[in-house]
């Protein structure tokens, strides 16, 4: 089952006044992101990303820097390169154009994959409690 | 194209002593008349015998010949021997009083030739050839020729070798030499006696090029182990395929006989073989006819209807299919084993396939039924589409199987026209949508799509939109006419995919765009012929 790893709602870089300067797909010396080929049905070649996984690296102009990090385990497909030249998309569309990463988890742990995610009911009553221990 | 002479007396004698058939000696001998082969078996006996017996007072040139009434079922070829031979032949020819000995040897019971392992005895009389008929019978195919393929077991490849040094060694001992290829190929003769008897029984001719085949597999195990040999002295030529039973399989000892040498040989195996205690037997007759090809146009007017059938972990997830709803029928008339279900293109579970319908071939495999006229198929026709309101077939025919590619090319080559329902997210005026009128071959590059992508390659696509026409409906949705590029992602043209087809209706809108209905107006291939109806 493919995935598309999208920015959350509550993500401070979806929350106003934040802009963003700049996006790097180089999480490591080694490692970018951009280098990822694939080829073929089974996608080989492809990095293999693990839960913490860096996709890339996200800063904004008050001097904050965020990593975005895989959550999935699965065979990077292909990074948005549209957001590097125009970075607004992924505060405009965040789960649209403005998407970072597409995973293609093993088939055996697709299941087990789904299960360890949040619905957005279960999301969302983990904001409301946010919410309210915070005020 | 000769008979026996004086030089064949010392082989003749060698082969017989040595347990090996009439027939096979015939072949030995170079003897390429295939009436003679053709000969009742117990006559080839006694006629060999005779040519024994006849020393060197009579002629030096001895006519081995066998006169009518014994060979019932000769044709005309019979004019290869002339009056003379037959004149002469009465004057050999004893009448049935047999001295002691002869009449001792005659009466025993059937050797097993040890060259044939009986395949030139047994099996080309006519209780083998009513046997095979019976289940050609019982199959219930229609045919109008045949071809016979027989399968024989790989030890004989090597009981040949072998018999053919025995003979080399004694001929040149008379100074003469035998090529491998003179002598008479056993499968050769063997169709020489037992096609005509088969034509006769089954009323239609032998012909190579028929589509109706049957086939008949012998087997030998009692020397099965006969083989092994070639595998220690050649090791290279028999490598375990994975899914071949055996490793000594024909191709792989016939290769092995090129590469051994001759002293290797005579070291393993016997010479003369040792006559056998069995017959060799017949494991399978089977009976095949080559596919037919049924083509037509189909209209798919259900939007929850898959092309194949949808099976997920043994459970089907929606019923039937576009291919099953066509083949059922077909499968039932042409009385095939399966079918192989082929078009030009294809279009998802929730798309409509209207106007002139998209060009199919079905291959069905094995048919026992492959005479249809241009009514019946036209009745074919009707009853598929009385069956179901799902699809509907329309110029349904015979076609060859090298229309198929003609479909083929259709896919990739020619020109689809659709109709898309689509609704976008802000309110939209008739002078929105009005310039996509205008706009012609709109270059696109499509990124594998998201709901494809866990089972094709990534990649990039350039396809064309030739042509588009809008027709407004309301503030949120119009209707657009498109006609693309074969293989053109529609949907994905419309909604954008996450931005991964681009250009796409959404941002030559300036809006959010996605699509609620698509239809396939047609499929702009001219095949399969129309009909007329």
């Amino acid at each position: 089952r493919i995935c598309v790893i999208t920015l959350a709602e509550a993500h401070p870089l979806l929350q106003n006044g934040k802009t963003i300067t700049s996006i790097n797909y180089q999480i490591s010396a080694n490692c970018s992101r951009l280098q990822n080929k694939v080829s073929g049905k089974s996608k080989r070649g492809a990095q293999f990303l693990t839960e913490l996984a860096p996709l890339c690296r996200i800063s904004s102009s008050d001097g904050e820097e965020y990593t975005i990090y895989s959550c999935i385990r699965g065979r990077l497909i292909e990074v948005n390169e549209n957001i590097l030249s125009n970075p607004a998309l992924l505060q405009e569309k965040p789960s649209t154009e403005g998407y970072i990463a597409v995973i293609l988890p093993k088939f055996e742990e697709s299941k087990s994959v789904t299960q360890g995610l949040l619905t957005q009911k279960e999301y969302e009553e983990v904001l409301l409690k946010r919410l309210n221990s915070s005020s | 194209m000769s008979s026996l002479t004086e030089k064949d007396r010392p082989i003749v004698q060698l082969l017989l002593n040595s347990g090996t058939c009439p027939r096979c000696i015939l072949r030995f001998c170079c003897v390429g008349s295939q009436m003679l082969y053709r000969c009742p078996y117990k006559d080839l006996m006694k006629n060999l015998r005779e040519f024994l017996k006849n020393n060197k007072e009579k002629e030096d040139t001895v006519c081995f010949d066998v006169v009518d009434p014994p060979c019932k079922r000769i044709r005309l070829e019979q004019m290869e021997e002339g009056p003379d031979d037959l004149n002469h032949n009465r004057a050999l020819q004893q009448i049935p009083t047999v001295n002691n000995e002869n009449t001792a040897i005659e009466n025993s019971a059937l050797k097993v030739c040890n060259v044939c392992l009986g395949i030139l005895q047994e099996f080309c009389e006519i209780d083998f050839v009513k046997k095979v008929c019976q289940k050609v019978n019982s199959s219930d195919y229609q045919f109008t020729s045949f071809v016979f393929s027989v399968s024989l077991p790989p030890q004989l490849s090597v009981r040949e070798r072998a018999a053919w040094l025995l003979v080399k060694q004694e001929m040149g001992k008379l100074g003469l030499s035998l090529a491998k290829e003179d002598i008479v190929q056993l499968k050769e003769a063997y169709k020489w006696i037992i096609h005509p008897q088969l034509s006769e029984e089954l009323g239609v001719p032998a012909d190579g090029k028929s589509l109706f085949e049957v086939s008949v597999v012998f087997a030998h195990p009692e020397t099965d182990e006969e083989c092994r040999f070639l595998a220690t002295a050649c090791p290279d030529c028999f490598k375990p395929a994975k899914n071949k039973q055996s490793v000594f399989t024909r191709m792989a000892v016939i290769k092995a006989l090129e590469k051994i040498k001759e002293e290797d040989f005579l070291m393993h195996f016997p010479c003369p073989p040792s006559s056998p205690m069995n017959l060799s037997v017949a494991l399978e007759i089977q009976c095949n006819n080559g596919a037919v090809f049924v083509a037509g146009r189909y209209n798919k007017y259900s939007r929850n209807l898959p092309q194949t059938p949808w099976i997920i972990d043994g459970e089907r997830k929606l019923e039937s299919s576009v291919e099953e709803l066509i083949s059922e029928h077909l499968m039932a008339e042409f009385k095939a084993d399966s079918f192989n279900f082929s078009s030009s293109g294809r279009e998802d579970v929730d798309v409509r396939t209207l106007g002139n319908g998209r060009p199919f071939a079905i291959e069905l495999v094995n048919p026992r039924r492959i005479h249809f006229t241009a009514e019946e198929m036209k009745g074919l026709q009707q009853t598929i589409n009385n069956s179901s309101d799902k699809i509907q077939v329309r110029d349904l025919q015979l076609v060859t199987r090298s229309a198929i590619g003609r479909m083929k090319e259709g896919e990739e080559e020619k020109t689809k026209t659709y109709s898309a329902l689509i609704w976008t997210d802000k309110a939209i005026q008739r002078e929105d949508i009005a310039f996509l009128d205008d706009i012609k071959e709109l270059k696109l590059d499509q990124k594998t799509p998201l709901r494809v992508l866990h089972r094709r390659p990534l990649a990039v696509r350039c396809r064309i939109i030739h042509t588009m026409k809008s027709e407004y409906i309301d503030e949120h949705h119009f209707r657009l006419h498109l006609k693309t590029q074969a293989g053109t992602y529609i949907k994905e043209f419309v909604h954008g995919d996450f931005g991964r087809t681009k250009p796409n209706i959404g941002c030559l809108l300036n809006r959010t765009a996605d699509i609620l209905e698509l239809d396939v107006e047609s499929v702009d291939v001219d095949w399969p012929p129309t009909l007329e109806n």
